[in-house]
């Protein structure tokens, strides 16, 4: 019976992921829009500060962290939104399965769809700012960890936000506060690398961060949907 | 006979008894705040390092101090109303948010006008700084969150969620000192005894609890107009003797 009920658990885990694959494979623009977005922002840094190599390198693991963080933003609005517009949340709502897990089925191909293309992005552009081998490694590790940390965050204000007018704004107003533990372990991880020291610390406590996410997130964000949905 | 514990619990009482205990809150306030003024800028010494730039410190700690317990405080009561589902603990945690972001923005700005004649800088990006900067966008957050959900019910549930989770940064904020090694002094005040003059000493508890009087009554004014414009439509208000004249 557990066994059966956990098999259960883990297809609606992979059927809501899949469904959600689906979905963003079809509107396809929407993902590309956020990498052009992180693509953008961080292409402009140069452009405002000047071309020096050395300050970019400095500055580097900084820049693709918060343009990362910002674009992470701009695509937590569509988490729930599109379901909630076409009555599916409320069915999700009502099946028997639980909210949590098929929240955190979303939170995961929201992770898939617009954090993993950043990271897959993420050594060209450290490239263009002349990062080193060891540390552009230790920024794509970090970003591995921070990016689903974003989206499972980035869920709870999407939940609170639904169906609000200038919920993006606001969206961005609650999160981004959050989210900056990650920004500060994130970027520290590399500064360590650069600075001759072991990233290891950083790195553990982003580890944590995201293991503390996806144990509480899920479930906080399930009660922030009940509570927009009443 | 049995006390009634939640008697107050319900706005109807309570606004009557906060009504009452405002002036036991504000007169208190005010004379502490007069009282440890006078001792912090006249009575206290001269600090041996800061010359006269300490004095600075009898705002800028109680505010930081308070800024820190009252998002405490308001999460706190925002978990309340989450779980027993009563209105008026939303009310409060509501009532309680614009003091903290206040005494926030007091805390960073007299830090900046300290700052800049101590470390020769407005601004530096110190842990607790920024922190205390981070506080202050958490307040903005949950204000805002509030005020742009129309359903009254559904406002205090999710920006009490909001509170909530926000709380688990304030123990970070606390901890930042000891994690980063930062500009920030440490902590002169230590249950082990204190390396301040007791003249200081006076005036900073003194400003502490005139900040603290001062918060409640500001914040009980606050949760009496809360009650009077989400229950305007009852019969008790309209029975008022001030919804009268």
């Amino acid at each position: 019976m557990t066994d059966m009920k956990r098999s259960s658990m883990l297809g609606l885990l992979v059927l809501v992921i899949r469904r959600d694959l689906v979905l963003a494979m079809r509107r396809r623009a929407d993902v590309l829009t956020t990498l052009i977005f992180f693509v953008m922002v961080v292409s402009l840094f140069p452009l405002g500060v000047g071309p020096e190599m050395s300050m970019l390198r400095k500055m580097a693991a900084g820049v693709l962290w918060v343009a990362a963080l910002l674009s992470s933003m701009l695509s937590l609005g569509r988490l729930f939104s599109a379901d909630y517009l076409d009555g599916t949340l409320e069915q999700m709502m009502l099946a028997p399965q639980s909210l949590s897990m098929l929240v955190l089925g979303k939170m995961v191909a929201h992770w898939m769809v617009s954090g993993l293309p950043l990271v897959l992005m993420a050594p060209v552009l450290g490239l263009q700012f002349d990062m080193p081998a060891q540390a552009l490694g230790v920024l794509i590790l970090g970003l591995l960890l921070g990016t689903p940390v974003l989206s499972m965050v980035g869920a709870i204000g999407a939940a609170l936000t639904l169906g609000l007018r200038g919920g993006g704004v606001l969206l961005s107003l609650l999160v981004l506060p959050l989210c900056i533990p990650v920004l500060i372990f994130g970027t520290g991880a590399v500064e360590a690398v650069s600075t001759g020291l072991s990233a290891a610390s950083h790195l553990s406590l982003l580890g944590a961060l995201l293991v503390l996410a996806l144990v509480f997130t899920p479930w906080v964000t399930a009660q922030a949907l009940r509570i927009s949905m009443e | 006979m049995a006390i009634n514990w939640f008697k107050y619990s319900a706005p109807t009482t309570f606004y009557g008894l906060a009504g009452k205990l405002i002036p036991w809150f504000a007169i208190p306030a005010a004379v502490l705040f007069a009282v440890g003024l006078y001792i912090g800028f006249a009575v206290a010494p001269v600090d041996a390092q800061q010359g006269e730039f300490y004095r600075i410190i009898f705002i800028h700690v109680p505010s930081s101090i308070l800024s820190m317990f009252l998002y405490l405080i308001m999460a706190g009561y925002a978990a309340l109303g989450l779980i027993f589902n009563t209105r008026l603990s939303a009310m409060m945690a509501t009532a309680i948010a614009p003091t903290g972001a206040l005494f926030a923005f007091i805390s960073l700005w007299t830090g900046a006008l300290w700052g800049k004649p101590m470390w020769g800088a407005w601004w530096v990006w110190d842990a607790r700084l920024t922190s205390e900067l981070i506080l202050l966008f958490l307040y903005l957050g949950f204000i805002a969150l509030h005020a742009s959900i129309d359903d009254p019910r559904r406002a205090d549930r999710a920006s009490a969620l909001l509170a909530i989770v926000g709380s688990v940064n304030v123990p970070i904020i606390y901890f930042s000192v000891k994690w980063w090694n930062t500009l920030h002094q440490g902590s002169t005040i230590k249950f082990t005894g204190t390396s301040m003059h007791v003249a200081m000493q006076q005036a900073m508890f003194i400003m502490l609890a005139a900040c603290w009087l001062y918060a409640i009554a500001v914040v009980l004014a606050r949760v009496r107009s809360i009650i009077l414009e989400r229950e305007r439509n009852t019969v008790w208000i309209n029975e008022l003797p001030e919804a009268k004249q």
